[in-house]
């Protein structure tokens, strides 16, 4: 392919053409998203097995958790998701550099609202009711230490999955920075776009975080 | 630009099937969906089966349209779907331990390390 001279700004000399550019950002972001595939793999198939092993404990403690902030919690994050599209959509198509971060603080608002919901409404209420392991753990019904170590999953779990809403939340207001100062624009939008990547990613965790730990087995009634 | 864009329309429509989805999985959460014995140990739980397929649904629903891998190309997918492959080799390779436990009916030399994972096997 024939160089011109003056070659655009938004491609870097290493790379020949602006879709190779783009395929090789896209590409290492997924490849980075393959590894995190399987760091929270391992944390779901330890959980499978556990609930395998320990069926009716497991659930037990899922009829402590409340479907409702969860099912909240879930549409919370595919606003944030949808929100997140229209960012990176209104710099491909050269909206105005407010419209995108509109849309930015809008994602990281909904980031916020599901952090709130999980910590001060969820956490805080199991903090009350004790079940917390380690910490603060006083139930003592049927199944207890199985309900201990349910409890030790959707922690350990939501957690993994909070701080990676957190690091969102960082890259979001990094991004936020970048539209201000006019950096995005349909020729370039690269950092918008493998930051979308990998908070669709977490959306996804969640997606099936939800029905793992609030929905399955909820149908047997009992609970407490 | 290279990135192909997609209508506006289309991410609202995924983003409305999204929480159609959510809606649905939890009201079919609610619902005894029954169970089917396989073998003398083990049933299929339809209630886990429903939650899953909608689960699965879903994700495809925000890698497709949202992560933009419907317009991708072949080497990005060949990347995902090995991801995904690497997962179902280690959920594969370790249910076929935990769910084979006991179709035997005699001790196992790793049976003697249970006492030191009590109370929580």
């Amino acid at each position: 392919m024939a160089h011109t001279a003056a070659h655009s700004p938004a491609l870097v000399h290493q790379f020949e053409t602006k879709e190779q550019q783009h395929e090789a950002g896209n590409l290492g972001m997924w490849i980075f998203l393959a590894t995190e595939i399987m760091f929270f793999g391992g944390v779901f198939m330890a959980y499978i097995v556990y609930r395998a092993l320990h069926l009716e404990a497991f659930i037990q403690g899922s009829h402590f958790l409340d479907v409702t902030f969860g099912a909240t919690n879930t549409a919370v994050l595919i606003c944030s998701s949808l929100t997140m599209a229209l960012a990176i959509s209104a710099a491909q198509t050269g909206k105005s550099k407010s419209t995108i971060i509109t849309f930015l603080v809008l994602t990281m608002l909904l980031g916020a609202a599901f952090l709130f919901i999980k910590f001060n409404f969820e956490w805080t209420h199991d903090w009350t009711e004790g079940l917390v392991p380690g910490l603060h753990f006083t139930y003592s019904g049927p199944h207890a230490s199985g309900v201990q170590l349910f409890f030790c999953f959707y922690f350990f779990m939501t957690g993994l999955h909070a701080l990676h809403m957190f690091i969102g939340l960082g890259i979001l207001a990094t991004l936020t920075v970048m539209a201000y100062r006019g950096r995005f624009n349909p020729e370039y939008y690269a950092p918008l776009e493998v930051s979308g990547l990998y908070w669709h990613f977490v959306d996804i965790v969640w997606i099936f975080l939800f029905p793992l730990l609030y929905l399955i087995g909820r149908h047997y009634g009992g609970g407490h | 630009m290279s990135g192909h864009i997609v209508p506006v329309k289309t991410y609202v429509a995924v983003f409305i099937a999204l929480l159609l989805l959510t809606g649905l999985t939890t009201k079919v959460s609610f619902m005894d969906l029954g169970q089917t014995a396989i073998g003398k140990t083990h049933v299929i739980d339809w209630n886990t089966v429903a939650a899953l397929v909608i689960a699965v649904a879903k994700m495809l629903l925000v890698v497709l349209f949202f992560m933009h891998v419907k317009y991708s190309s072949g080497l990005t997918r060949l990347v995902i779907v090995a991801g995904f492959f690497w997962l179902a080799i280690m959920v594969a390779l370790t249910l076929s331990d935990v769910l084979a436990r006991g179709w035997t009916g005699t001790p196992q030399p790793w049976s003697l390390l249970l006492p030191v994972f009590h109370p929580y096997v």
